[in-house]
């Protein structure tokens, strides 16, 4: 559906977009994920015509897509915050693009009544669009981006200025939503719930470039880069030089999976593969805090070598803050990264 | 930026019909007049511009026109800008009428206005009779008239914007800490900073070439640029002394119009901007009440009083109040004074109004939109052509239609359309800086978001901008009618005599001797505001209308 092929963007010197190469397929959902500035918006932009590129090309259903201006572009696209009109009520805004196309009034009524039972507002038409609460703003929005039947949906933060219950919910809505309509949807944002939960497909970027692409349990069991599994929230990460199945770290000999490349590399030990027991053998540490979570408490370690260790425990078996513990590590949740002591940025 | 190219060259189409409009009905008449000036035989005089500005009459001429013009700007943004920010912020009862009260002002002849001032604060005069006090014999009267006059354009460029700024961003700077006056000038000043400019501006350029007033009020005593042009052109036919100080006028409000640019673009931001309705509320506390009744009170003795007076007068014939003058505006009077009965000219001044709107309307609204995308030195130069016209003397501009328009193509002489397009090009500025702030305002993700869902570059205009800038639109249509309706200098010379309009006629009644012209002259110009704020009532209604109709 959505081929993007060297697609280069330059603010001045500096390249927004570095020689992205990204496909979605028809019905794909595609979460773009990145911290701010890494250039997930240009993206979007690029592929509405709303930002030229420097270099590449944009093909939509193997059409190039350079000349062509934004409003022939066939594309729906979320803003960030919305850009509801405000002198319209929603009716107004959710016709929009259909006017736009030319589509008949009454059959545009019916449209309108029938996008705002799908996103959960039925009856809303008449309602001004300053009396809506985000939430609602979100969801018209939505309904006036399907509004003109798009090929490709794109998202910028859809669920990015909503609070944290409402953004899991809506996440959960919006998935079946897609998956009745079939809609293609590429989506950026910086919430890697939110990516996850929404996404058949992952992909991160960083200053302009895609480093990491996956189904989303893909990118979870093994992010590739020191980025990627700090950007996910994983705060185990050391320099290790790995030979067979056990890596030499500051944390001491730590076991790796089978079949792990070798060599000088970086490490990334998941929580839950940190088990805390009784002082004596294994790394000794000290309790440094400890914060509940809900299903699990994540321990902060302090060993006497290396950085700070993060564990998972489970409610009933967590030690005291201050207490000596020693840790062992489980293989399974050990994985090597590519390359050794990239930076954090 | 975005197909920068396409954009430019759409830039360009818009500009085209309004720079073709400038150069024929502007820059023309002005470089023959400039030139009929300084190349009497053939041959370019240029010694002529040091000879005549090192005259000791004309430095003082200059040295009044700035000091008056400054003075007069400075007084009346400490009168009006309480009275934009009551307009802005507070609802109250008759708010619509009240406008239309403080608008009617600018938009009569400067002679008239000068009339007003003689009878309320001259020889004889409203205050005159009460406390024996008279004011026409400084610069006190000249600076009030100009207050007067000017009061609607600090309200209606100020106060429209300032009605649409979200008080949640002063509200935001209050919960940071701010005090209440450290948040206004932190958050609202900044915002309001172009308007204010803006406003100050057009105020300085309007009394920087103030004629009517200055010299009803100013004698001999006191004379400004345009004044001295008209008196050298109408009375002395010396056109190389009126040439000159055409071109001095005119670098002096270059140089103007271009620090004024400077400053202004720096600081236009994208703003906030709500349905003022959502803004405006009933006063609370003694303050706030305070306030409202002082501009009200100020309102009242500035405005309506001078008014009041014009309208005794209209009626206050030798045998006690009666309707004699009115009749008399009816019918030919036997010395000659017009061709047709005065009444006429209500019908003629509706007319050209009408038409010289539509012009100003449609010439200003494409340059603004041109003008709206922030860009290079060839449209910045463009922004600053389209404010000349205010500060080339209306005099030169009316004088330069007769000597060029006269000719194929454009043979216009005979023609009724000369007046309106005369006016128009007075209106134009006002359309183009009332439109372009709001503009400016819009949001350009508002447009993305309407050429994503399929609106063309131009259907995204008309969709998302228009709307929005609506209510601006039909101030700047106002502002035009209004213009035309009160346009003098130009018309003067161009208005053809069996077709005068009411500022016209109103002026060539006052210049007839005797108590009959005098009441007339009153009573016409009595009529001339009645049809002024219909006019703009009329207007005032459209827009709650639409406004309140979006919903």
């Amino acid at each position: 559906m959505l081929t993007l092929e060297g697609a280069t963007v330059r603010f001045g010197a500096r390249a927004v977009l570095d020689a992205v190469d990204l496909a979605v397929a028809e019905h794909e959902i595609v979460c773009v994920l990145g911290p701010s500035g890494s250039g997930k918006s240009t993206l979007l932009r690029a592929v509405a015509g709303l930002q030229a590129l420097d270099a590449g090309r944009v093909l939509l259903a193997g059409a190039d897509q350079a000349g062509v201006p934004v409003h022939r572009r066939g594309v729906g696209l979320m803003f960030q915050d919305h850009q509801l009109f405000p002198q319209r009520d929603v009716a107004g805004n959710v016709a929009f693009g259909p006017r736009m196309h030319g589509v008949p009034k009454d059959e545009r009524a019916g449209r309108v009544e029938e996008l705002l039972d799908l996103v959960g507002l039925p009856g809303a038409g008449r309602r001004a669009v300053a009396s809506l609460s985000g939430g609602e703003q979100q969801r018209v929005a939505l309904a006036r981006a399907l509004a003109p039947r798009p090929r490709l949906l794109m998202l910028d933060e859809p669920l990015g200025q909503l609070d944290r219950g409402l953004r899991e919910r809506l996440v959960v809505e919006l998935r079946a939503l897609f998956g009745r309509l079939g809609t293609t949807v590429l989506a950026v944002t910086h919430d890697q719930g939110e990516a996850f939960a929404l996404a058949d497909r992952v992909v991160v970027m960083r200053d302009g470039r895609i480093v990491r692409s996956g189904t989303p349990v893909e990118v979870w069991q093994r992010p590739g880069s020191e980025f990627v599994a700090r950007f996910l929230g994983f705060e185990n990460v050391v320099p290790a030089t790995v030979s067979g199945a056990v890596a030499e770290t500051a944390w001491g000999r730590i076991p790796v999976p089978e079949g792990s490349a070798q060599g000088e590399r970086t490490l990334l030990v998941r929580p839950a593969g940190v088990r805390v027991g009784a002082a004596g053998g294994g790394l000794a540490c000290r309790v440094e805090s400890r914060t509940f979570r809900g299903h699990h408490v994540t321990v902060v370690l302090r060993p006497a070598d290396g950085p700070p260790l993060e564990a998972e425990c489970a409610p009933r078996e967590v030690p005291e803050e201050g207490a000596e513990v020693a840790v062992a590590f489980r293989a399974e949740d050990v994985v090597v990264l590519d390359g050794a002591g990239q930076s954090r940025s | 930026m975005r197909s920068g190219r396409g954009g430019s060259a759409a830039r360009l189409g818009l500009m085209v019909l309004p720079v073709a409009f400038f150069a024929v009905f502007f820059a023309w008449p002005v470089v023959s007049i400039v030139e009929r000036g300084l190349r009497p035989d053939g041959a370019w005089d240029l010694g002529a511009i040091g000879r005549t500005l090192g005259r000791s009459d004309i430095l003082d001429v200059l040295g009044f026109t700035v000091w008056q013009a400054a003075a007069s700007t400075g007084l009346t943004l400490v009168v009006a800008l309480p009275g934009a920010y009551v307009f802005a912020r507070f609802a109250f009862p008759g708010k619509g009428v009240l406008r239309a009260v403080v608008t009617v002002p600018f938009v009569l002849p400067t002679v008239l206005v000068g009339t007003a001032f003689l009878a309320l604060l001259g020889r004889g005069g409203f205050t005159d009779e009460l406390w024996g006090l008279r004011l026409d014999t400084g610069v006190g009267a000249i600076l009030l008239a100009h207050v007067f006059f000017n009061y609607a354009v600090v309200v209606r460029t100020v106060g429209g914007l300032w009605a649409q700024l979200d008080p949640r961003q002063e509200e935001a700077a209050r919960v940071l800490g701010a005090s209440r006056w450290t948040a206004w000038r932190a958050v609202t000043l900044p915002a309001l900073v172009p308007a204010v400019s803006a406003a100050a501006l057009m105020v300085f350029l309007f009394t920087f070439t103030s004629f009517g007033v200055v010299q009803i009020l100013g004698g001999d005593a006191y004379t400004t640029l345009e004044a001295e042009i008209y008196r050298q052109t109408a009375r002395l036919l010396d056109l190389r002394t009126a040439a000159v100080l055409t071109l001095t006028q005119f670098v002096a409000v270059g140089a103007i119009l271009a620090v004024h640019a400077r400053t202004v673009r720096r600081r236009e931001t994208a703003l906030r901007l709500v349905p003022p309705e959502l803004t405006a509320r009933r006063p609370r506390g003694v303050g706030q009440w305070a306030l409202l009744g002082g501009v009200l009170a100020s309102v009242a003795v500035l405005i309506l009083l001078p008014l009041g007076v014009l309208v005794e007068r209209s009626f206050a014939t030798p045998e006690g109040y009666g309707l004699r003058y009115y009749r008399a505006l009816g019918s030919l009077d036997e010395a000659g004074t017009f061709l047709v009965p005065p009444l006429e000219a209500v019908g003629n001044s509706l007319r050209y109004a009408v038409a010289a709107t539509a012009i100003a309307v449609v010439i200003g609204g494409l340059a603004a939109a041109a003008l709206t995308r922030r860009a290079g030195r060839l449209v910045r130069g463009f922004d600053a052509l389209l404010m000349l016209p205010l500060g080339v003397s209306a005099v030169t501009v009316g004088f330069g239609f007769l000597i060029t328009l006269d000719e194929p193509p454009f043979d216009l002489r005979a023609s009724w359309i000369l007046v309106p397009l005369a006016q128009a090009l007075v209106g134009v500025p006002f359309v183009v800086r009332t439109m372009l702030p709001v503009l400016r305002a819009v949001d350009q993700r508002l447009r993305e978001a309407a050429a994503v869902l399929g609106a063309s570059p131009w259907r995204a205009w008309r969709e998302v901008d228009l709307p929005l800038v609506r209510r601006a639109l039909l101030i700047a249509a106002g502002f035009a009618f209004a213009v035309s309706l009160g346009e003098f200098g130009a018309t003067v010379f161009i208005a053809r005599p069996d077709n005068p309009t009411l500022p016209v006629a109103v002026a060539r009644l006052l210049g007839r001797p005797g108590e009959l012209n005098y009441g007339q002259a009153m009573a016409l110009s009595t009529i001339l505001m009645v049809v002024c704020a219909v006019s703009l009532l009329l207007l005032e209604r459209l827009r709650t209308d639409r406004t309140t109709g979006e919903f």
